[in-house]
């Protein structure tokens, strides 16, 4: 794992001073609140409905046992005991005070970590693909690329004034687990010809209009990579709509120019950057690289884990769901759900990191992962040791059986939490959990991915949910819109709302009408939902959702295309 | 026709803790909103949101928020209002414990 050199650990301690002197400035008062806000906000600091929240980047997901347990001990010290990790891999805290928050920074310096550029109109946190580095399906690990990035981008003078904030996600596989057509530049790690290079998507997002990335380079060799993304930003700078908050995002520009044009644009402006890129990048890259060398994987008998596997149905059941393959033989990925069912998704107590850092340490070469999807991943433990970690995590209320099951929801702090929330998403999803585990039917109906967003900006991914929901304010009441057939994946696609919205004492049982209607009109118990919904499509749900309202025309309701 | 005007009080966040405030008839902050003065003035309303707003060393984000006269004080209208003074459901530390 990347370790900070001294030029990172004195660049952090130097913005780490100059932010505890622009906090003291603005306590006596020679800060106005307008002059302190956009130095915060660069800081990770912002203002929410009841406190202050300190937003820390997790770069590309990747945490070492020791900084999970610095997180446990701010957790401590100066918030409310336990912390909640995002869907763009940044740990939240919900309740720092103004004057703590430099402490917090320099803690997290000790660790080698920060909140630079978590907000702000410049290059946020640059997320990966969670199983990096260990997948079985990966072509290369994406990691040490996106170390590049996040030190070309950190302090950037070109781009620390962009139109809007800037979203970079990167994933070693074909199998898309970082959601990268949902990123202002998604990069796809691929092989040609025994050359590492990236397939560059570009202009996707969700928010108030939300798009698919689009195919700007099928192919950008490696070393050519930070000179392309240069240009692409370069290119937006320019073009950007400073004029409208609601159009600055590079998918309007992409949108309203064309990837035509903006590939034209951006193939000149590289043209006119990349001599500038003398090869430095590549040697950092190689440094950056070797320090992403995999572990010292051990070669040990498995005949514990098919042990436990064949006599302890509870393990069982666990194994089923939150393991993932690896790529050394005898090794798992093993997912901890932080989603218990009634639990706020993706929030863990100061208690659970401090067990989950240690689990990592003894059994996972001192390595943690943070999911978008806000659970934590321990990217490399021997089968032989998993029923001793599955035993550890039981005893924590760590081991819910549930990854990519009904219950693991995506939900944002909505308002419970979030000034721009228009409503609460964090008691619907504890609500939909404790339902469907109520009804023990959740493995029963399989994959199946439910998002929710608290407000339109969609930090809750609600468009590609395979169910998503996006709550809101009408007339002063909270009322839930429904999306269907959204996915995140390799295949991305935005969900199509069902109609009009639900009250907050309908939303559940509207998600148990769609997955009622799902289990009637399913082929086989190995179609999933979102299979059975491109094969169905809208008018089944539709009718059953609305029942007042289906036209009688449709007659056999499942034929539509 | 200008709607006719509903009661406010005047509320923002604490400049260091955080939490939320409101003014009281006193012109001090108080945490509890049944402590909080119901402006039921349009202009009387406008005035105490200036002078409010110009204590920039205590406050951030200050604003007039809707509420109804309830027996106890000052009431949401709104759900978001309910929830800045309630806190975030599901944890039981969510407010007052602080
Ligand atoms: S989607 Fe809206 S409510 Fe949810 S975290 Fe984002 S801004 Fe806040």
């Amino acid at each position: 794992m990347y370790r900070y050199d001294d030029f990172d650990a004195a660049f952090v301690a130097q913005r780490n001073r100059q932010f505890r002197a622009q906090v003291e400035r603005r306590i006596d008062g020679s800060l106005t609140e307008e002059e302190f806000k956009p130095l915060r906000l660069m800081n990770g600091l912002y203002l929410q409905l009841h406190a202050y929240m300190l937003r820390i980047a997790i770069p590309y997901g990747t945490l070492r046992s020791a900084q999970m347990r610095q997180l446990a001990h701010i957790a401590d010290t100066w918030d409310k005991g336990y912390g909640h990790f995002t869907t763009r891999q940044n740990i939240q805290f919900n309740w720092p005070r103004l004057r703590d928050v430099p402490d917090i920074l320099d803690a997290l310096a000790e660790v080698e970590m920060h909140a630079v550029q978590t907000s702000g109109n410049t290059i946020r946190n640059v997320t990966a693909d969670h199983f990096a580095g260990a997948a079985a399906d990966e072509v290369a690990d994406p990691r040490p690329v996106a170390e590049l990035i996040r030190q070309w981008s950190t302090d950037h003078p070109e781009f620390q004034f962009l139109p809007r904030k800037f979203k970079i996600a990167v994933t070693g596989s074909s199998n898309d687990r970082a959601v990268t057509a949902a990123h202002d530049i998604g990069l796809r790690l691929v092989e040609r010809e025994g050359e590492i290079g990236f397939q560059v998507l570009v202009g996707g997002g969700l928010g108030r209009t939300p798009m698919i990335g689009k195919v700007i380079a099928e192919f950008v060799p490696s070393e050519d990579l930070l000179a392309y993304l240069g240009a692409v930003v370069s290119v937006w700078n320019l073009l950007g709509r400073r004029d409208n908050k609601f159009k600055s995002r590079i998918k309007i520009t992409v949108h309203e120019h064309g990837i035509e044009a903006i590939r034209d644009m951006v193939a000149a402006r590289f043209a006119e950057i990349r001599p500038g890129f003398s090869g430095v990048d590549q040697e950092r890259l190689a440094a950056i690289t070797a320090q992403f060398a995999p572990p010292p994987f051990r070669t040990a008998s498995t005949a514990s884990f098919d042990a436990a596997y064949a006599e302890d149905p509870v393990f069982r059941a666990w194994a089923d769901t939150n393991l993932f393959p690896h790529r050394a033989e005898g090794y798992a990925i093993a997912q901890i759900s932080l989603k218990a069912h009634g639990a706020t998704p993706g929030d863990a107590t100061s208690a659970q990191m401090r067990v989950m850092a240690d689990i990592a340490e003894r059994f996972g070469h001192d390595e943690l992962r943070i999911s978008h999807e806000q659970n934590v991943v321990l990217p490399h433990v021997h089968k032989a040791d998993l029923p001793e970690v599955h035993a550890i995590l039981r005893a924590h209320g760590l081991a819910t059986a549930n990854i990519g099951l009904i219950s693991d929801i995506i939900a944002c702090p909505g308002l419970d939490y979030c000034a721009l929330a228009t409503a609460r998403s964090i008691p619907v999803a504890q609500e939909i959990a404790t339902r469907f585990d109520a009804l023990k039917i959740e493995h029963e109906i399989g994959d199946l991915k439910i998002k929710i967003s608290g407000c339109i900006n969609a930090c809750g991914h609600h468009h590609v949910g395979h169910i998503g929901i996006l709550g809101l304010d009408r007339a002063g009441v909270e009322n839930y819109q429904i999306t269907l057939g959204g996915d995140h994946t390799e295949t991305a696609s935005l969900g199509e709302r069902t109609g009009p919205g639900f009250a907050a004492d309908e939303i559940v049982g509207a998600v148990e009408t769609i997955v009622e209607t799902y289990l009637a009109e399913r082929a086989s118990p190995g179609e999933t939902f979102i299979e059975t919904y491109r094969r169905v499509g809208m008018a089944p749900f539709k009718a059953a959702l609305y029942p007042d309202t289906a036209k009688p025309a449709v007659g056999g309701a499942s034929d539509a295309a | 026709m200008p709607r006719p005007f509903t009661p406010k009080v005047v509320t923002g966040n604490a400049l260091l803790e955080g939490d939320v405030v409101y003014l009281a008839a006193d012109g001090s902050w108080t945490r509890d909103l049944a402590r909080a003065e119901l402006l039921t003035d349009e202009a009387d309303a406008q005035v105490r949101l200036i002078e409010a707003q110009a204590r920039a060393g205590e406050v951030v984000g200050v604003y007039l928020a809707d509420m109804a006269e309830g027996p106890d004080g000052p009431e949401p209208t709104h759900f978001r209002e309910a929830f800045r003074r309630a806190g975030p459901s599901g944890y039981v530390f969510a407010k007052s414990t602080s």
